[in-house]
């Protein structure tokens, strides 16, 4: 628990960054460091995109699979890892 | 034998009845009359010699008359040809009897007058009763003697003509007799008992008929064409289906996402799982969020390049070029500008303030002569630098007037004595406007000129009076020195409360003089005249009031009446008296915020002109209608007289004493300057950032750091009269100074010293304003002490923000403000330090003296010491283990 925490924590730390979220396979957030409504909206529309993602990689080649997702939108960058059963989201601004 | 003849339906049966056998007597053939008799005309002379005239001697009862034969005879033989027998000679000479019966046909039945029965039968039916019977016959005969062609035709042989060897043919007739059989049997065999027996039918032949089945070829015939027809058509099914609609319902449904409870949260985080993905995830994010800190590789380094090379040649000049300037001779001369305000929807247009130029002293003394010259605000326009447009009478010298952001015609000045004035411009927009294309010379053309001004040269310059000014006891009493519209996003209740503001439009004024006072008015008639405003209206409505000078009725409402609606005093924070405030700032306000372009706000005001409010008929509503806003700060920073600024609430307090409402006091005051303050203006671009100029520096403060001004400037050779920022570089603002000059500041080139230093004039500058009319021209309006406008225009260096500026700047003011926190923590702790330090020293002084000691005693104390120690020693040493035994030790 304890590492996980850790983990999660100096990832938070990095310069720029500006959430983390853990989401389950359903989309359900677990663990957060945004406010709940972010939170929420983040991990449901995320989650989504991911399976479309990893769907798509997989379409083009069955023994491919999805490692990691970057959008860039003007403001700032997300970053998703997906996994069987979870999903970690980081929301970073990279230049100031 | 007999034809009969067909029935006619025409026949009348007359009386006439004659047996069916007297047909066999006599038949008829096509004459209308039956052979037996014949019809005859007798004339006259023969009527009377046989003496049968007509209805003399015959009558119609009695029609018979036998004639003799021998008469008819001789009659014949006598007269021959004329004789009316002669047709009918043979006749007669044929009949058998002696006598002839002559009817007397009265009716010309027969057609003639008389017939004569030729046979004996005939006459004696005739005489004999004759019985009615075969009507149908004499109906037969009727027609056929009325149709008669006068030929009866005679009974013919049959001709055969083959049609009965047809006939015989169909008919059915015995060929031959009948062939009769009788059969007949032994008796003694009837009744026999009967006995079967078996056959097979294969032993004999032709015991039985076989009959084999075959194929019939008839059902094995393929058909291999066939012409068939086919139409396709729609499956149409018609259904229908009952809805059961009762009335319209209006349903919803509230969601929400799911979440997990805190234990399941707890759970997932402590399961295996989760360890494990964290770990092996955690690598890829560190080198993607490493990578996006190193550089940003979606930076376009190609466009930032080419933004600050852009202006390559014109970056050469960065000075302010000159670009107009406006003196009139006959209004402006001996007298300075005090304010300069840009006409903020008619491009090119440009107000000034035009004021005594003399000291308090000469005032008074000259205060007659004064009276006859009125203090005027000047309008300019761009296209005629020579004569004003419009000038607008002041009740005496403006310091300061503003033009109403959500009504440009509406003009609010403060004045020397204390008053506020409004003035409606309306009638004189058009002009306004129409001078900027045709160069002045329509002014003659609007004939709406003033009745009472109107001079008889044309080219005059319209005048327009004030047409609303406060009572002088109800307003300030010192000049006005500041005055500013409130936005009509809100409006501040009586107790100072903001509410909400239902008309949208700028109903409100905020003015402030150095007796001490800031007042806000309101430019709606009170509530509580209401009642008196009716009467009034009611009274107007009888005779129409004229305007003595042509003055709009806009404001008629508040004229001579006016009391501001609220009175906040700045008492002092520390000692009694109050602070007098020179300038003020809201967070809220309409003066800083031209960042907008030209076209945007004349686009705003475009809307909102459709509606030319009514500020006649708008009425300030009680406080309880409205709702109160809660995120208005209701703060405003003051610069006074003594090179003060001062934090304060506007919100009113009631004492509950008293019940009177008081202003809370100051929550802050900061002495900066060294002279009067006469600039306090927030930035554009940060709603917390104020720049205050006095005396020889200026100021920039943040709104909520009370420690002190985030950057101070240094001491100027010169005293610095007004100062203002930049409308499109948040970095940027432009001193005025006492020598004429303008001091370009550009915070992050210089904080020390300005960027750039312009002379403009020779006398002090009284007012700077800059404005932007598209996006290659921003202006800068001048005025100086002299009375001159003038107008610059600001080059491309001044006007272009660099890239990230604002963001640049904003870190600037916060590293200021960190560095003013991180002094006034080191002051504290120096401070601290100090206090030590004098705590330990005062500490020590009074400490009680110790005696000096002996040195025997000393001594003496010195060998107690050694030979402890050497006990401890010893001791030591024992308890190690490292002193030998006592008993060898040799001393």
């Amino acid at each position: 628990m304890a590492e996980v925490e850790e983990t999660l924590k100096r990832i938070q730390t990095h310069k720029g960054v500006i959430g983390t979220i853990v989401v389950n396979a359903e989309g359900i957030p677990i663990r957060t460091t945004l406010d709940n409504s972010t939170t929420v909206q983040y991990a449901g529309l995320l989650h989504q995109l991911t399976m479309k993602a990893r769907s798509t990689v997989r379409d083009l080649d069955p023994q491919n699979d999805l490692t990691f997702l970057r959008i860039r939108p003007k403001k700032h960058e997300i970053m998703v890892a997906p996994d069987k059963e979870y999903l970690l989201i980081v929301i970073q601004n990279p230049s100031e | 034998m007999s034809t009969k003849r067909p029935k006619s339906t025409t026949t009348t049966s007359k009386g006439k009845d004659k047996k069916a056998d007297e047909s066999s007597a006599g038949s008829v053939a096509g004459s209308g009359h039956p052979n037996d008799i014949l019809p005859l005309t007798l004339t006259s002379a023969t009527q009377e010699l046989f003496g049968c005239r007509c209805d003399e001697d015959v009558t119609g009862d009695n029609p018979y008359k036998i004639l003799r034969k021998e008469d008819i005879v001789q009659d014949m033989r006598m007269r021959a040809a004329v004789s009316d027998f002669s047709p009918m000679k043979q006749l007669v000479l044929d009949y058998p009897e002696d006598e002839l019966l002559l009817v007397y046909d009265r009716d010309f039945i027969y057609g003639s007058s008389f017939y004569l029965v030729l046979t004996a039968d005939a006459k004696e039916r005739h005489l004999k009763p004759v019985v009615a019977l075969g009507v149908e016959v004499a109906l037969e005969r009727e027609p056929s003697e009325v149709f008669a062609a006068q030929k009866t035709s005679e009974p013919q042989p049959w001709i055969s003509l083959g049609s009965e060897q047809e006939i015989e043919e169909e008919s059915v007739t015995d060929s031959r007799p009948r062939l009769k059989y009788r059969i007949s049997r032994v008796r003694r065999e009837f009744g026999a008992p009967i006995f079967f027996s078996d056959r097979n039918a294969m032993e004999t032949k032709d015991g039985f008929i076989e009959c084999t089945p075959y194929q019939d070829k008839n059902f094995s015939l393929k058909q291999m064409e066939r012409h068939t027809g086919v139409q396709t058509i729609p499956n149409l099914k018609s259904s229908s289906t009952q809805t059961q609609w009762t009335y319209p319902r209006s349903m919803c449904t509230q969601y929400e996402p799911r979440e997990f409870s805190e234990e399941k949260k707890e759970n997932c985080l402590q399961s295996e799982k989760l360890k494990n993905f964290v770990n092996s995830v955690a690598s890829r994010f560190e080198i993607a969020i490493q990578q996006n800190e190193i550089m940003d590789v979606f930076f376009d380094d190609w466009k930032a390049l080419s933004e600050e090379d852009s202006g390559y040649g014109r970056k050469a000049d960065p000075h302010l070029k000159e670009y107009q300037s406006f003196t009139d001779l006959h209004f402006s001369k001996e007298k300075t500008i005090s304010n300069i305000n840009w006409h903020p929807t008619i491009n090119g247009v440009i107000a000034v303030a035009v004021t005594e130029r003399l000291s308090f002293e000469d005032r008074i003394n000259g205060s007659t002569k004064l009276l006859l010259n009125p203090s005027l605000i000047l309008f300019w326009s761009f296209s005629d630098p020579i004569n004003p447009q419009l000038l607008l009478e002041c009740p005496d010298d403006v310091f300061s007037f503003e033009f109403c952001p959500s009504d440009p015609n509406i003009i609010v000045g403060g004045c020397m004595n204390g008053q506020v004035v409004l003035w409606d411009i309306s009638t004189h927009v058009e002009q306004l406007q129409g001078t900027r294309t045709s160069g002045g010379k329509n002014i003659a053309a609007n004939t709406n000129a003033l009745q009472g001004f109107e001079d008889k040269r044309e080219n005059e310059t319209p005048v327009v009076r004030y047409c609303a000014v406060s009572g002088i006891e109800n307003g300030h009493k010192a000049p006005i020195t500041d005055i500013q519209w409130l936005p009509g996003t809100f409006e501040v209740s009586r107790m100072g409360v903001p509410m909400e503001n239902k008309n949208g439009i700028c109903v409100q004024i905020v003015t402030c003089a150095p007796d001490c006072c800031v007042m806000f008015w309101d430019i709606r008639a009170p509530r509580v005249l209401q009642t008196m405003a009716d009467q009034r209206k009611q009274k107007v409505e009888e005779k129409p009031l004229e305007n003595p000078h042509g003055v709009p009725n806009t404001f008629k409402h508040l004229d001579l009446t006016w009391k501001p609606l609220i009175r906040v005093s700045l008492p002092k924070i520390d000692t009694s008296g109050e602070y007098s405030p020179l300038k003020i700032s809201l967070r809220d306000n309409t003066c800083d915020n031209h960042t907008g372009s030209n076209a945007d706000r004349a686009h705003l005001n475009a809307e909102r002109s459709e509606v030319a409010p009514e500020y006649a008929l708008l009425r300030v509503p009680s406080a309880k209608q409205l709702k109160p806003l809660e995120d208005i700060c209701t703060r405003l920073y003051a610069g006074t007289e003594d090179g003060e600024l001062v934090y304060t609430d506007w919100k009113l307090e009631k004492d509950n004493d008293s019940g009177r409402l008081f202003s809370a006091k100051p929550s802050h005051r900061f002495i900066i300057h060294d002279g009067q303050v006469n600039t306090v203006r927030r930035s554009p671009f940060f709603k917390d950032i104020i720049l205050t100029v006095g005396g020889w520096t200026f100021a920039i403060w943040k709104e909520g750091v009370t420690n002190g001004p985030i950057i101070q400037s240094s001491c100027s050779q010169k005293k610095c009269t007004v100062g203002y920022w930049s409308q499109s570089r948040p970095a940027v603002l432009f001193i005025g100074k006492e020598d004429g000059n303008i001091d370009v500041w550009d915070l992050l080139e210089k904080t020390h010293e300005p960027s750039q230093t312009q002379n403009i004039t020779a006398t002090q500058i009284t007012c700077i304003k800059p404005w932007i009319v598209s996006s290659k021209q921003h202006l800068l309006a001048v005025s100086d002490h002299l009375g001159t406008l003038h107008i610059l225009e600001i080059p491309w260096t001044l006007r272009s923000p660099s890239s990230n500026e604002k963001l640049s700047m904003s870190k600037y003011f916060e590293k200021e403000v960190d560095r003013l926190v991180y002094f006034e923590k080191r002051r504290e702790m120096r401070a601290k330090e100090k206090k030590d330090y004098e705590a330990e020293e005062l500490r020590k002084k009074t400490e009680p003296i110790i005696p000096e000691k002996q040195v025997e005693q000393i001594l003496e104390e010195a060998m107690k010491e050694y030979e402890d120690y050497l006990s401890l020693e010893t001791v030591i040493l024992k308890e190690m283990g490292l002193l030998p035994d006592t008993d060898k030790v040799d001393i």
